[in-house]
């Protein structure tokens, strides 16, 4: 103990203690300067934002003044006489988009109810694994092997990439739903067992109206994903401006119409397209925003 | 209220298609990855990694423009886009844990995460290529691609690093702080330290989301068929070249991509199975 | 407590007058956003003595501890009114630098808070980082150090192992040794045994008196045994202010206030 007492108040020498003070100079600026350079970093991610928006909107800006809001019900897409209307791509996508949830929140609830509350407890966290990791596939993936696979039956047409498009969502869908359903206390699933429920009942009663939310949410991020994809979709589509009453005809989607065609565009015919861009992210902005709202309250709602 | 027979034979319909949705859901995934396995491994061989992309209906041909494109691109846009996602995670939850600001940040952040990526490749293109203008700041090439990359990388990074250092105990930051350790090495030293399994998780799915992305680069980089190591100039990347040689219908452009789309997913599924020990040795601690 | 009988205590000649007043807390006002948690405290810490706060859960113990670093400062809507001096200074004023401060005012947490990297590193770090000291020097700083905390003997042959890789005790006494290595002039110690066995209490409170003889030391401890044991001074706070202030054996003994009585007696708290 005698050592420490050396160095202690009185006998603290003079040298350390201007050590001591002139380290606190340093240490004041490299605290002002990691702050700020913190706050800018976090900064940029609203600028991006910002910049994304504003430069998708100088982009489209000719396409936006000549063709005004009729751009949006326009039907004819014709690229020799400069005509465009974005109706068949917006139609494909809502349309592809609809389907793939249509197939895909039934089986994506299914396994989530499947692996909250029926699996074997073995079974649960390899199913669980094996999933996530195929929500990490790239989507170009699903989109050769819809190619390959898939177009040899159904030909290229809007329910084939509404398939592509099922598939690819489920990951995501039965991920999220598996998450939020966990939410669920324990003693709200035990308190209706121990009334004499059964499984599905307590599913039904309990843990969907529980989560409704963020089900909800989680539905809403997978939409606001297949309604963006773009690699699954342009292979099998068809990539024709044409609305046709069968689902078994081509047709197109706008991120499709935007993959397919940006190459060979220029002047109004790729502001046009930049257009579209602009279309898909708007489109895109609200499902999502929707989405995190939804989210962020069972999220909440988990934490009380 | 229905007889108890009849609630349970709703219950064992409603299990049985529960168990149903997870045979046919997995059994479309398992059928997705053993087509690409077969098809993939089928054309597997030295000539892959050690040839350029070939023309159409000749013999032989590799992929090595490409795979050294995709290293190239994939490094440079993490390497660009890490940092200021790490930066401006670690504001979040560090400086501006408590802050309006922050709130908004995390909302607009996780919305640029699930935005489609066409659009990030259809900013970098307006922002940056536009052709036509005179002051464009930098052509097809693999500088853009590699932007382009980035801002696909920084909500992932920036969402991880926000989760993570909220998982490092205040009592650790007191305690630091109480030793006189000024805030910036605070977070410098202790709290990235204890945070770091967390941190590397995020950059890896940051890497395997970056690997595998297509349609950010189809605008940017306009993949070409040579070797080229100029990231001013176009550059081969895997994706690209699985989307152009795959609808095709030449046999060894067919071939390549699907040997391609192999290569893609098993760097993928490493770089998150990874990720995923990592952060599991992480929770166990 | 009405206001007056707060000032009549304080005005009574001070217990252990004429010692050095390391610290001297002037009407010190605290609050958690709208909520006042210290309604004026008025209390001295006598150099070269160990002063232990005892009281109830929520009676601002804790709070006025973390007043003397300033350790409420990392978070928003908790501000402190009033005048600490530390050495005639006062520490609430804007212009002090904290770091410097808590170089000055160490202070040991309610957990232990080993940091991630290993011992050696856990006691260096913080030595490393006021003066510059060469390398030779550091090995016997930290050899030092850790000799000081009593933990010397447990880990000589495993300094490189990680901090956390320690018993609970054992990462205690390393929180303390790294809190002395930098030579600061006064520890606070923050119910430092209360996740710790008997053992790891007993060696603990050991060292708080060896280490009484160089530093001014302020603990808050929920264990009167222990207060009684390692304190020359005890303040019984309760709901925000300071009950009674006294040589330890008074307020064991004989004190003058009957709620200190009836918590030390165990009535309440």
């Amino acid at each position: 103990m005698a050592d420490v007492t050396l160095s202690n108040a009185e006998g603290k020498s003079l040298s350390a203690q201007q050590q001591r003070i002139s380290a606190v100079g340093i240490f004041r600026l490299t605290d002002r300067v990691f702050h700020n350079v913190t706050f800018v970093a976090a900064l940029f991610v609203l600028i991006l934002l910002g910049a994304i928006i504003l430069s998708l909107i100088v982009g489209a800006w000719p396409a936006i003044a000549k063709f005004g809001v009729g751009f949006l019900y326009g039907e004819r897409w014709s690229v020799n006489k400069e005509i465009f209307g974005a109706l068949s791509p917006i139609y494909g996508t809502l349309m592809t988009s609809f389907i793939a949830m249509l197939i895909a929140v039934p089986i994506g609830l299914g396994i989530a109810i499947f692996l909250t509350e029926l699996c074997p407890a073995a079974l649960r966290r390899p199913i669980g694994i094996a999933i996530e990791l195929l929500a990490g596939i790239p989507s170009i993936i699903y989109g050769i092997w819809g190619f390959f696979t898939l177009t040899p039956f159904f030909g290229q047409t809007l329910l084939t990439a509404a398939l592509i498009l099922a598939i690819m969502v489920l990951p995501f869908v039965t991920a999220i739903s598996r998450d939020v359903f966990s939410t669920v206390p324990a003693v709200l699933k035990e308190a209706a067992y121990g009334l004499g429920c059964t499984t599905w009942e307590v599913a039904k009663n309990v843990v969907v109206p529980y989560t409704r939310v963020g089900v909800v949410g989680g539905v809403m991020l997978g939409l606001g994903r297949a309604l963006g994809e773009t690699m699954a979709v342009t292979f099998v589509i068809g990539n024709s401006h044409t609305i046709a009453a069968s689902l078994l005809s081509p047709a197109t989607t706008i991120s499709a119409t935007i993959a397919n065609e940006f190459q060979e565009s220029d002047g109004i015919y790729r502001s046009a397209l930049l257009e579209l861009g602009l279309l898909l992210f708007v489109i895109t902005f609200f499902v999502l925003a929707a989405a995190r709202i939804m989210l962020m309250r069972i999220e909440r709602k988990a934490g009380a | 209220m229905a007889s108890y027979a009849s609630r349970r034979a709703a219950n064992r319909i409603m299990m049985g298609l529960c168990w149903a949705a997870t045979l046919f859901g997995l059994a479309w995934l398992a059928l997705i990855l053993i087509t690409l396995f077969w098809n993939g491994f089928a054309g597997i061989n030295l000539d892959v990694f050690t040839h350029d992309t070939p023309g159409p209906n000749t013999e032989g041909g590799g992929l090595r423009n490409a795979i050294v494109g995709s290293l190239i691109m994939t490094a440079l846009g993490v390497g660009i886009g890490t940092p200021i996602g790490i930066l401006a995670g670690t504001y979040m939850a560090e400086y501006g844990r408590y802050s309006r600001l922050t709130f908004y940040i995390r909302f607009v952040n996780d919305i640029l995460l699930s935005a489609p990526s066409i659009i990030i490749g259809l900013f970098i293109y307006a922002a940056l290529i536009t052709e036509g203008i005179e002051h464009r700041i930098v052509g097809y090439s693999a500088i853009a691609g590699a932007l382009a990359l980035a801002v696909i990388v920084i909500p992932v990074v920036v969402r991880t690093t926000e989760d993570m250092l909220l998982l490092v105990p205040n009592p650790l930051r007191e305690a630091a702080s109480a030793l006189g350790l000024p805030r910036s090495h605070v977070v410098l030293k202790i709290a990235y330290k204890a945070a770091r399994a967390g941190l590397i998780t995020g950059v890896l799915l940051a890497v395997a989301r970056a690997a595998g992305e297509t349609a950010p680069l189809l605008f940017t980089v306009q993949s070409d068929q040579f070797f080229s190591l100029d990231l001013t100039k176009q550059m081969a990347n895997l994706p690209v070249v699985i989307n152009n040689f795959a609808g095709k219908g030449y046999a060894n452009w067919q071939q390549l991509a699907w040997t391609g789309a192999l290569i893609i997913t098993l760097a993928v599924l490493t770089l998150s199975i990874a990720a995923r020990v990592l952060s599991a040795q992480r929770t166990q601690k | 407590m009405t206001m007056t009988e707060t000032v009549a205590a304080v005005a009574a000649p001070l217990p252990g007058h004429g010692l050095p007043q390391k610290i001297s807390v002037r009407n010190l006002k605290f609050y958690y956003g709208d909520t006042m948690a210290l309604k004026g405290i008025n209390l001295p810490l006598y150099a070269n003595n160990v002063t232990s706060f005892i009281g109830p859960s929520g009676c601002g113990k804790s709070t006025l501890l973390r007043v003397l670093n300033r350790m409420y400062d990392l978070y928003p809507k908790q501000r402190a009114e009033g005048e600490v001096l530390l050495d005639g200074q006062n520490l609430l004023d804007p212009r002090q630098d904290l770091n410097l401060l808590r170089s000055r005012v160490g202070m040991v947490f309610q957990k232990p808070t080993p940091f991630p990297m290993s011992i050696y590193d856990n006691i260096a770090f913080g030595i490393k980082l006021y003066e510059k000291v060469p390398r030779s020097e550091l090995d016997g700083r930290v050899e030092e150090a850790l000799k000081g905390a009593a933990l010397w003997g447990e880990v000589k042959d495993k300094l490189t192992a990680s901090g956390l890789s320690l018993s609970g005790g054992q990462q205690q006494r390393l929180c303390i040794a790294r809190t002395v290595a930098v030579s600061p002039e006064v520890i606070l110690l923050d119910e430092p045994c209360s996740a710790l066995d008997p053992i790891s209490t007993s060696k603990i409170e050991e060292l708080i008196d060896e280490l009484k003889d160089s530093y001014t030391i302020a603990i808050v401890t929920h264990n009167m045994q222990q207060a009684a044991r390692v304190s020359q001074f005890t303040a019984f706070m309760y709901l925000g202010e300071l009950v009674e202030f006294d040589d330890t054996s008074k307020v064991f003994t004989s004190p003058r206030e009957k709620r200190t009585q009836d918590y030390i007696t165990g009535r309440f708290g």
